[in-house]
């Protein structure tokens, strides 16, 4: 089993008995209705992090994603209550501006050098303190698009409805999964994380990938944003915020290398659905704390980094210590 | 003569950095189904002109002729373009990827928008076989061997190039059935109409698979020749700048008088690094090293002094037995190490001279019985004194110094620190003439102060010159311990190419 | 010595926070006034240093860190496990020095666990101080059961809102704790081998300087600093809230210190320069709340200044506008 696959394999068969265990303990879990809303709820972080799992791939990190989710939220929402637009065109508009965003950071990484963390905590300030500029209120977003996507169901047998965000995420999962694995572009990323000195010697356009990568995750942020916006059927400045490490945590957890190079897109939806897991247990035993959650997935981090280093200790590029 | 067409041309090349020419007037003139070997040792000018070749710099003067058309080359993709591929020593390629992706990054066969794996991983098997190779092209590169994974560099540069292939020390870290296997593919290659450049720092492998040899010197063009009559020791001279008939203004006449012995290297040497040594070391003397690059002399020095552990053997100080594991241990025992490569292990660039002459001293002291600051501008000022380091402040950082400055100043943070045996790793390599002076002065000084030193140096007039006692390295291997009369370049030269003209003592 | 005392002042940190409470000063004429009222003085500038204590404590504390070319990202949530440990027990009745010192010593320890997967696992500092910045809040809401504890403790409350000889208690720490680590990393030769490691780790090495030591120092350093911050936050808003208590402020003190001269590729720090950088930081939060700006400005002046850094510390300036005519050297 090639190594990269192995982190995957634990993620997979730990999600396999967490499952296990929490369905012996709940057999309702066990049902479409849960497996429905799972999906419903987890949309725009699983969203989030197939951009996430492009930019770690990379070699880099984003820490805007967050912000961006909620500077969308509330330009669509402003949008569509006060300007009267119709929210397709907020959509477009929503997702112009990410890419212009992701885009200015990759530059930005790329020709000052400096690392990704830095230059993207400058991103999330600018977006969050943008989105608070527009308004420190929550708008609500009453539109007659929203009702009808929020009424477009696939009833499945059971009693279960895979809604319309549900769908657009396993769309997200499966388009993300064939650019990272079938095209030129998610070759170059995942040259750019294994090493950018040789990739850039194979000719690999490494001021193009990182611009890329960068503008997929903001662009894909955006979409989690409105994602979100569906799903609350409003806009608020502090929305979403945290999300940026759950992303990150779903990406590791789901078997990609922190420092870059090795990973599946696949392994993200497991990271996300283990993470999606863990809350719904807790929310199931009603006895657990909201806490736990953290301190659950803050365990799991812990344990994929070291689990990582213990398979890539031999190649792992970087300085070593003498 | 100038009229023959060659495959790949460099005519005239001068290259500048700053007010340092790299590559003064070079001329370089590749054929068409030959393997052409380029030699010289580190500062030559080889890795400059190969990079000019290939498009990585550019150079200051002269021009790229490719089969009588002069290009110009902006980056490596520009060069693949005109049929010149590269493999580096440090395979620049993406363990972390399959090896048909290697194979194929960036022209990867396409359908419908997507890449076609099943149809790349068809081709890749295809070229893994004509070279010999029979595994699966999507396993990952990085499981594989070195040797395999420079074959498929090889793979990938000949199959997106085709016409001239550079191989930049490919054998680097290969064992001998890994380079017989790769030369059997550059004689593969040779047959079918490549141009073959060849860098390797081995002798042997020269003379094993090379047609023509190139050597240069110090960024100066010294000599293109064939091999068939060229020995060993013809090379080696031409590549050290050294007569033969050399006649020794040394001094070897009077056998140097030396101290008690200090230290005593007993099978010393860590695999796959470099073989078992045995070397006593005597105060008051300077044992110099010579060999050429590659040939194992910084891999000795370092695991002298603990950079890297040994693995076996064992060190005898002042009769005592001591273990050096760390670099630590050795400073312990009063041991200092200049390195080779000033830059990257030896300055720390933002700290200040003062700084970077103390430090050593104070890891000695420990975190808290700190030097404060008028003890550390006391010791930096003596040693800026005695060694004539010229700053115009002890406070300015030490990246703003000339090479040779620094390389005093590194000097000097060991002399601070009072130490019974220093190793000098090519002490005075690229620094300027007045540096040169002192710090060769400065060997001398030390040697009759009673101190040890082990002084590494490809100037064999240098080596000669303050040393006591000379050791050979050749392959990994100290081959040779030269005393007495045979201290003179010509003996260490047929040592170094272990030619069998007169068998030294 | 004077003149070397004079020429430290004219550096570029201490020109702008000059320049920033001079615009303050323009914007809000009342900027520099400062009055005696009930035994301490109050003012605008005396609540910039107030407001500014705790991103000051953790940029203490982050200088080291990234001196040493790494980065401490838990350093917030740390601030909210010891403000909940020192609440949870006064509030269980234990005496407040005990609380105190408890807190204090859990943030120790969570620095010196950063300190072991940097050092001893070898992960790089970003990831490996991950971890706490996600579990630490959750470890901070088990440790307060997910309620926000208030507590009036008299001595906590002090440490938060007290003052001492008219100037705000958390400064006063502030200042101490900055005097404390600029003699711990300057009276030693601590602070030469943090740069020195930072700088060129390998050339450190061949030195013989041991970085495992040092990084287990500036980690656990970190971590107390901002136990420090956490406990000063706790007091000042008499209770421990752990959600909300030090967030962001990691990124604050990064900032602070990046302001403060250091680069995030390592090398020469400065302590009170980075405390500098926290005050500009809060200085300019200080002069868009009193000029009338909402305060979500601030974030985007953040962002700003980050990029403004950046730019200045970037090989890019660097080439474009020479600091200093190098020596002309080879290059390789």
């Amino acid at each position: 089993m090639s190594r990269s696959l192995r982190p995957l394999v634990a993620t997979a068969v730990i999600f396999a008995i967490a499952y296990g265990l929490a369905v012996m303990q709940f057999p309702t879990m066990f049902s479409t209705r849960v497996l429905g809303n799972f999906l419903t709820d987890n949309a725009f972080l699983g969203i989030t992090a197939v951009g996430m799992t492009f930019v770690i791939l990379s070699g880099g990190i984003d820490l805007s994603v967050g912000a961006v989710i909620g500077f969308t939220g509330i330009l669509i929402a402003v949008l569509i209550a006060w300007a009267g637009w119709h929210p397709l065109a907020a959509f477009a508009m929503a997702l112009a501006i990410a890419a212009a965003f992701g885009g200015t950071m990759g530059l930005a990484i790329h020709f000052l050098q400096v690392p990704a963390f830095i230059v993207t905590l400058a991103g999330m300030f600018l977006a969050r303190g943008g989105a608070s500029v527009i308004t420190r209120d929550s708008i609500p977003v009453n539109h007659e698009f929203y009702s009808w996507i929020s009424s477009l169901l696939i009833r499945l047998p059971g009693g279960g409805r895979l809604s319309v965000i549900g769908i657009l995420m396993i769309a997200v999962f499966i388009i993300g999964a064939l650019v990272a694995h079938r095209t030129k572009f998610g070759s170059y990323v995942y040259a750019l994380g294994g090493n950018e000195t040789s990739a850039s010697l194979m000719g690999v356009p490494v001021a193009r990938t990182t611009v890329g990568v960068y503008m997929l995750s903001s662009v894909l942020a955006a979409l989690a944003g409105i994602v979100f916006s569906l799903y609350t059927s409003a806009g608020y400045p502090l929305a979403a915020v945290g999300v940026e490490l759950d992303a990150i945590s779903a990406v590791v957890i789901g078997g990609t290398l922190l420092t870059g190079g090795y990973g599946f897109v696949l392994g993200t939806f497991i990271g996300v659905m283990l993470l999606g897991l863990v809350q719904t247990y807790i929310i199931f035993d009603g006895s657990l704390s909201s806490w736990w959650t953290k301190i659950v997935i803050g365990g799991l981090l812990f344990l994929f980094i070291v689990l990582q280093r213990l398979i890539f200790a031999a190649s792992t590029p970087g300085e070593k210590s003498s | 003569m100038a009229d023959e067409q060659f495959a790949l041309e460099a005519r005239g090349i001068t290259k500048v950095f700053g007010n340092h020419i790299a590559l003064d007037g070079v001329n370089f003139g590749l054929r068409a189904g030959e393997v052409h070997a380029l030699l010289g040792e580190n500062g030559a000018g080889k890795s400059t002109l190969i990079k000019i070749l290939t498009g990585v710099y550019q150079a200051t003067e002269g021009q790229v002729v490719a089969e009588g058309t002069p290009i110009t080359l902006d980056n490596p993709q520009h060069a693949q373009r005109y049929g010149i591929g590269t493999v580096y020593q440090e395979v620049n390629l993406l363990p972390n990827r399959s090896v048909a992706e290697n194979l194929f990054l960036g022209h990867q066969p396409t359908r419908f928008g997507l890449v076609d794996r099943r149809k790349m991983e068809r081709e890749s098997r295809a070229v893994l076989q004509r070279y010999g190779l029979d595994l699966d092209p999507s396993s990952e590169l990085g499981a594989h061997s070195v040797a395999v994974q420079q074959i498929v560099a090889i793979a990938r540069a000949v199959e997106l190039s085709g016409k001239v292939l550079i191989l930049d020390e490919p054998t680097a870290s290969l064992d001998r059935n890994e380079v017989e296997r790769l030369f059997e593919i550059i004689r593969d290659l040779k047959a079918r109409g490549l141009a073959v450049v060849f860098i390797t720092h081995f002798l042997d492998q020269v003379f094993a698979v090379s047609d023509r040899v190139t050597i240069l010197r110090n960024g100066k063009l010294i000599e293109t020749r064939p091999l068939e009559g060229t020995t060993r020791t013809d090379v080696v001279r031409l590549m050290l700048g050294k007569d033969v008939a050399f006649s020794g203004a040394t001094g070897v006449e009077d056998e140097r008088a030396v101290g008690e012995v200090l230290l005593d290297f007993r099978d010393y040497g860590k695999k796959r690094s470099i073989h078992p040594f045995n070397l006593t070391i005597h105060k008051g003397e300077v044992v110099g090293v010579a060999g050429l690059l590659g040939s194992g002399r910084t891999e000795m020095a370092r695991i002298m002094f603990g950079a890297d552990a040994a693995d076996e053997g064992s060190v005898v100080f002042r009769g005592k037995p001591i273990k050096i594991n760390r670099p630590t241990d050795a400073i312990a025992h009063g041991f200092g190490f200049l390195p080779e490569d000033r830059k990257v292990e030896g300055i720390f660039g933002d700290l200040s001279v003062r700084e970077n002459i103390v430090i050593a001293l104070q890891g000695k002291l420990g975190w808290f019985s700190a030097l404060n600051r008028d003890e550390q501008l006391e010791i930096a000022g003596r040693f800026g004194e005695s060694m004539d380091i010229r700053a115009a402040s002890l406070d300015m950082p030490i990246k703003l110094l000339s090479g040779g400055n620094q390389q005093k100043v590194i000097l000097s943070r060991w002399l601070a620190t009072d130490p019974t045996f220093l190793i000098l790793d090519e002490p005075t390599r690229g620094i300027d003439v007045g540096a040169h002076a002192e710090i060769v002065r400065t060997i001398n000084r030390l040697r009759d102060e009673g101190l040890a030193l082990v002084v590494i140096s490809s100037e064999l007039d240098e080596v000669v010159a303050y040393s006591t006692r000379i050791v050979v390295m050749r392959d990994r291997e100290m081959v040779a311990e030269l005393t007495g009369e045979n201290i003179n370049p010509g003996v260490i030269v047929q040592a170094i190419a272990n030619h069998r003209e007169g068998p030294p003592a | 010595m004077m003149r070397r005392a004079l020429s430290r002042l004219a550096n570029p940190q201490l020109l702008a926070l000059a320049g920033v409470l001079l615009i303050n000063w323009i914007l809000f004429p009342n900027f520099f006034r400062i009055t005696w009222q009930d035994g301490r003085l109050f003012g605008s500038l005396i609540d910039v240093l107030n407001r500014g204590a705790p991103v000051a404590i953790l940029a203490i504390g982050m200088a080291g860190v990234i001196a040493t070319k790494g980065v401490d990202l838990s350093v917030g949530a740390i601030m909210a496990v010891a403000g909940a440990v020192a609440a949870t027990l006064v509030v269980a009745g234990y005496p407040a020095p005990v609380a105190v010192l408890a807190a204090l010593a859990v943030g120790l320890l969570c620095g010196l666990w950063n300190g072991f997967l940097v050092a001893v696992l070898d992960i790089q500092p970003i990831i490996a101080t991950l971890v706490l910045m996600v579990a630490g809040r959750g470890i901070a809401q088990l440790i307060t059961e997910g309620f926000i504890i208030t507590f009036n403790d008299p001595v906590l409350v002090f440490i938060g809102t007290g003052s001492f000889l008219g100037f705000p208690m958390a400064a006063v720490i502030a200042l101490v704790l900055m005097v404390l680590v600029t003699l711990l990393v300057r009276r030693t030769a601590i602070g030469l081998f943090i740069e020195a490691v930072g700088v060129n780790r390998a050339a450190a090495s061949l030195a013989g300087i041991r970085s495992r030591m040092l990084l287990f120092l500036v980690y656990g350093l970190s971590g107390l600093c901002a136990a420090v911050a956490g406990i000063i936050v706790a007091g000042d808003i008499r209770g421990a809230d752990a959600n909300n208590a030090g967030l962001w402020l990691e990124l604050d003190a990064i900032l602070a210190v990046v302001i403060g001269g250091t680069s995030l590729l390592g090398g020469r720090f400065s302590v009170p320069l980075a405390v500098v950088g926290a005050l500009i930081i809060q200085a300019m939060n200080t002069g868009i709340l009193v000029s009338g700006f909402p305060p979500e400005f601030n974030l985007i002046v953040k962002a700003a200044l980050i990029l403004l850094v950046l730019i200045i510390q970037s090989p890019l300036a660097t080439r474009i506008v020479p600091v200093r005519v190098a020596a002309p050297e080879a290059r390789k």
